[in-house]
């Protein structure tokens, strides 16, 4: 997905198959694009396909622990998908999702759109120094990154906590941040909203080093004030790549699970289980298999419309496959 | 007016110091956490900047039961699969940027599709299957996950980086006697090289990460544990001691950070092409 490469020049590179050869040798070069792909497809069919037909069939089942060990599942219809779209915990739990999804994903590009029109108007020194920190971040592993944040907001000896009553707010003296509901999905969108903002404002900076500064200059002679300017040029030009930072940060932090998991479990009170969350401890700890299954089938089925809003997106900036 | 430009440059510069110091202060606080000795992570009055350094965390956590093992196979398992979807997206990449052929959109839509992939949805039935197929608690399983994991975006962004090599370097090496396959490997790969290095850092970074399937396909065999498991469980090995924890950790993050220091330069652009996730 090369946004900036340029348009490749038309030419047929299949050009010379069609040039009179030996017929042997002429079937062989039509074979080899396949060939090529043969692997990678193979890998997509068994590694992804399958197991997504897999969990179709799950969600179709009765499937519990005896089954997982004895097999012979029996096929129930969607008795599954009713058990759980009409208990109220299901529910919660998506509407859950949806405000995490919400808040994360309206506080990153926001603040990285900030970053990124502050990325620009920086000196090449400070840029420098301000994007090696960027990618720093970005370069952290999920893990060490959340166990970091366990050791800023550690109730005892924890930094935050020192910061916070130093500030005044004496309540946080030894406070357990991850004890209260609120307070760990607090930790958990700071946590994910520091791990996601590097890739998109660095996104969106890339997007803005594209326009060229006379278009602004010239805006700026016409006597455009700033904020015009950012509304008429800056806006419009971004806005194809907001759309696909917009899609692909929805998707990665609707499906965002290990740093819930290491933190919370979901807990405390079920304040921070999201639907991937959900779909594991119902497998794990409850083994009902085929709920989780049907869970699952959900998740990918509203994932899907949001890929396909950035599918679109992105051929139609892309202009070619 | 020149008074005002000046308040506004120096505003704009204390801001960008603000967001520096949020950015960096976790991973700054990771690090000297690691070399601070105990004495000063149990102050009542945390110390910024450690005078005393030590490397005594960094031994209790390499001392640490099954640190090494754990560490190997991670490294391991990350770099067999970074390698082998390197090699298969050389192929495919090749395949889509420059030869034409019937199904070659739908190839590319498919490549696309698999990298959005909700992989976190597929934990059960992955386990279900590779339980069925006998290949629990082996590493040759995760490897073969995280090698589909990466290779879509290697897959995307090798193409990008190959679409950037002009096809009229290769067709004058076959005018030149070379055939085909000899052109690519002595024309186009050694000028593909930055970005193959690019892409195996992105693809490093997402099977160094990987946690929930780690998590759940190897469970019986301790030893075929990796690192990213062993650290979400840190509290069982090490009570609430934050210096070995963060040195673990500072352990974790070196392999990435080292790569991206080597890398850096080539890392932005490809960033862009490569809407890739760490």
């Amino acid at each position: 997905m090369a946004l900036h490469t340029a348009p490749r020049k038309l030419r047929d590179p299949g050009q010379e198959l069609r040039r009179p050869a030996v017929p042997g040798r002429r079937r062989s070069l039509v074979l080899w694009p396949y060939l090529l792909i043969a692997p990678t497809v193979l890998g997509v069919v068994f590694l992804l396909v399958y197991p997504l037909l897999r969990n179709l069939q799950l969600s179709f089942q009765s499937f519990g622990l005896r089954e997982l060990i004895r097999g012979g599942a029996e096929f129930v219809g969607f008795d599954n998908y009713r058990e759980l779209l009409t208990g109220g915990e299901f529910w919660d739990v998506v509407v859950r999702t949806l405000i995490w999804t919400t808040v994360n994903v309206v506080l990153i590009v926001g603040i990285a759109t900030l970053v990124a029109l502050m990325l620009q108007r920086l000196g090449r020194a400070m840029r420098i120094l301000l994007m090696s920190a960027l990618a720093l971040a970005w370069a952290t592993p999920i893990l060490a990154a959340t166990t970091i944040f366990q050791w800023l907001f550690a109730s005892r000896l924890g930094v935050v906590n020192w910061v916070l009553v130093r500030l005044g707010f004496d309540s946080y003296e030894g406070y357990s941040w991850f004890a209260d509901g609120t307070a760990t999905f607090t930790i958990l969108v700071i946590l994910v909203v520091w791990q996601s903002v590097p890739f998109a404002a660095i996104t969106i900076y890339s997007a803005l080093t594209t326009v060229p500064a006379e278009i602004y200059e010239s805006a700026r002679l016409d006597g455009a004030s700033d904020w015009r300017m950012f509304r008429s040029l800056t806006v419009p030009i971004l806005r194809p790549i907001f759309g696909l930072v917009l899609c692909l940060e929805v998707i990665w932090v609707f499906k965002c699970f290990t740093q819930i998991w290491v933190i919370s479990e979901g807990g405390p009170n079920d304040a921070t289980t999201t639907l991937p969350v959900y779909a594991y401890q119902i497998a794990q700890t409850l083994h009902h298999y085929d709920l989780q299954a049907a869970s699952s089938t959900i998740t990918v089925l509203l994932l899907a419309v949001i890929l396909f809003v950035y599918l679109r997106q992105l051929f139609r900036q892309e202009g070619e496959l | 007016m020149k008074a005002r430009n000046a308040v506004r440059r120096g505003s704009l510069n204390l801001a960008a110091l603000a967001v520096f110091a949020v950015t960096i202060f976790p991973v700054y606080w990771m690090a000297s956490t690691a070399f601070k000795p105990t004495r000063d992570i149990n102050a009542d009055t945390p110390v910024f900047v450690p005078t005393r350094l030590t490397l005594e965390h960094f031994r209790t956590a390499i001392g640490a039961d099954g640190f090494g093992t754990f560490w190997r196979n991670s490294l391991l398992v990350t770099v067999v699969a970074v390698v082998l979807a390197l090699l298969v997206a050389l192929g495919a990449a090749f395949a889509v940027a420059r030869l034409q052929f019937r199904g070659r959109r739908g190839f590319v839509l498919m490549v696309f599709i698999a990298q959005m992939a909700p992989w976190e949805a597929m934990l059960i039935p992955v386990y279900i299957i590779a339980r069925d197929t006998d290949m629990l608690d082996r590493l040759a399983m995760l490897t073969l996950l995280y090698f589909i994991f990466t290779l879509p975006f290697t897959i995307i962004t090798l193409r990008g980086f190959l679409a950037a090599v002009p096809v009229e370097l290769e067709e004058a090496a076959q005018v030149d006697g070379c055939t085909r396959l000899s052109a690519f490997r002595r024309v186009t790969f050694p000028l593909l090289a930055p970005g193959l290095l690019a892409t195996s850092l992105f693809g490093f970074i997402t099977a160094w990460n990987e946690f929930a399937f780690a998590n759940m396909l190897i469970v019986k065999n301790q030893d075929d544990r990796i690192l990213p498991v062993w650290l979400s469980s840190f509290s069982n090995t090490f009570g609430t001691d934050w210096g070995a924890t963060m040195a673990a950790s500072t352990l974790f993050a070196l392999p990435v950070l080292i790569l991206f220091l080597v890398l850096q330069r080539r890392v932005t652009t490809g960033f862009v092409s490569g809407s890739v996730k760490g």
